[in-house]
């Protein structure tokens, strides 16, 4: 199992464990505010969009093109920045923080 | 060419310029055809305005036709960003359990009847049914109201021969009048009611704030989503094979409503007033001529698309824009999708197969270009699961 915590803009702290699936599956199954996953997952309407925490970003990884390109357009863009419906949860995620963008 | 292809009439503009270009009514408009050339500008309000004249952002241009607002469609930020926290909620109700139950039902019943039926016409008799009992969830009003939208036929806003018919067009908004009287004197639970109590900067909506909110609704989850349930039906009646996968693997529905989503786009493009001399994919555009965002073309581009041009129900990475992009991104959407979601899951769990008897494509003419959208007509028999 792979603990994941979100921090909403509320500034509320909610840590979520699961083996398999999306980040933005277990988030939305969880109602984290701010993560919406309205295309449910095809990278098309850039409502998971989260700050991986700094220190975590290693282990979450790069965005690949495709997502950057739709990240690019966000107002609220960092290096640190990623749509959640891309990331596959695995044991490599463990104890990652994501920070969800306004 | 399957019946229920839908070719991409754009490809060569948009590979070889980036670009189209058509006259509408004396008033040109420069058609966007990259994906990444359509999102730019879908996000870049200050240079391509929404908040123009009412109606000039439509192609065809409504401006003779219309002098309502629609909104929050034809308002900029940051006001519209007011608007649209308004009414962001209450479009969102179709993720409730009951909204899914409820549709779930009358999509079952629509099936159902179509199932019983020796052959059904599915423009009229199905698509149009469904999208106007489906319409009373989303505005919260007592499900015999879709009979008189229904009543009004696939052709309110425009008449087979006349795109911008005025009269047509009068019937909606002359009903939407009433039924804004019929709200403030006998306030409810419904969208007009809830819109009449609302505030923006601290002050109540206006009746013609409300009135442009409705007529949005309307038009906007009309023919779009006769189009999509549709082209649906004609997708499957040819690929029985994708049918059975929903039924191996309904977890594929989400992805699967996306890719037909994509490969359909409904609504083929929308347009933008140039606020300043800019610049599009090396192509000059003047101030105050008009852009359009074109969907459709931007769904089939092959920097981004593997085979775009086949439907991939399973597709995993899916960057579409049949629902728009940024800030003005389709308000009914969530409402679509789930109207989507539970036909396919409906259609998977009752119908074996579907032959087509009969049809008549909805061909639209954009200058050069000439896109196929969905069918004026399509007669098919439906057969049930044993």
């Amino acid at each position: 199992m792979a603990k994941i915590t979100f921090i909403t803009q509320d500034d509320e702290t909610i840590t979520l464990e699961a083996d398999s699936g999306s980040v933005m599956e277990l988030a939305t199954e969880n109602n984290i505010k701010g993560i919406d996953g309205d295309c449910g997952g095809v990278c098309s309407c850039a409502t998971c969009h989260v700050h991986v925490e700094p220190s975590f970003f290693d282990k979450v990884g790069e965005a690949s093109e495709i997502e950057k390109d739709m990240l690019e357009l966000d107002d609220n863009v960092t290096e640190y920045s990623r749509l959640v419906c891309q990331i596959e949860i695995s044991q490599e995620l463990d104890g990652v923080v994501l920070h969800v963008a306004k | 060419m399957k019946k229920s292809a839908l070719p991409d009439p754009f490809e060569q503009a948009r590979v070889e310029k980036g670009y189209g270009e058509i006259n509408d009514q004396n008033d040109p408009v420069t058609m966007i055809l990259r994906l990444k050339d359509v999102r730019k500008c879908a996000h870049n309000w200050k240079s391509f305005q929404s908040g123009a004249k009412p109606g000039r952002i439509v192609v065809p241009s409504e401006v003779n036709i219309r002098d309502t607002r629609q909104i929050p469609f034809e308002v900029d930020p940051p006001q519209h960003g007011e608007y649209r926290a308004l009414v962001e909620a209450w479009f969102k109700r179709p993720l409730e359990d009951e909204y899914q139950e409820q549709l779930t039902q009358q999509i079952s019943e629509i099936v159902d009847e179509a199932l019983a039926a020796d052959s059904i016409e599915i423009v009229e008799e199905f698509s149009l049914k469904l999208q106007s009992r489906a319409l009373t969830l989303l505005l919260n009003i007592q499900y015999q109201e879709s009979e008189t939208w229904i009543a009004w036929g696939t052709h309110v806003f425009r008449s087979e021969d006349d795109p911008l018919d005025g009269e047509k067009a009068s019937i909606l908004y002359d009903y939407i009048d009433e039924q804004i009287d019929r709200a403030i004197e006998n306030p409810g639970e419904d969208l007009y009611s809830v819109l009449l109590a609302s505030e923006v900067d601290g002050r109540k909506l206006t009746r013609e704030e409300v009135k442009g909110v409705m007529i949005l609704t309307f038009a906007g989850g009309r023919d779009t989503v006769i189009n999509a349930v549709t082209n649906s039906i004609a997708y499957f009646a040819e690929h029985p094979e994708s049918l059975n996968q929903l039924r191996e693997k309904p977890e594929i529905v989400g992805k699967a409503v996306e890719e037909l989503i994509r490969y359909f786009a409904p609504l083929t493009h929308m347009g933008r007033v140039v606020t300043e001399d800019a610049e599009v994919c090396e192509h000059a555009v003047k101030a105050d001529s008009r852009i359009s965002l074109c969907w459709a073309s931007a769904n089939r581009d092959a920097s981004v698309f593997e085979n775009p041009n086949e439907v991939v129900l399973d597709r995993k990475v899916n960057p579409h824009v049949a629902f728009g992009f940024s800030h003005h991104k389709c308000l009914g959407a969530t409402h679509a999708r789930q109207i989507l979601k539970t036909l396919l899951a409906v259609l998977a769990e009752k119908v074996k197969a579907i032959d087509i008897l009969d049809y008549q494509e909805n061909i639209e003419e954009w200058g050069e270009f000439q896109r196929k959208v969905g069918y004026d007509s399509i007669t098919v028999k439906f057969s049930a699961q044993e």
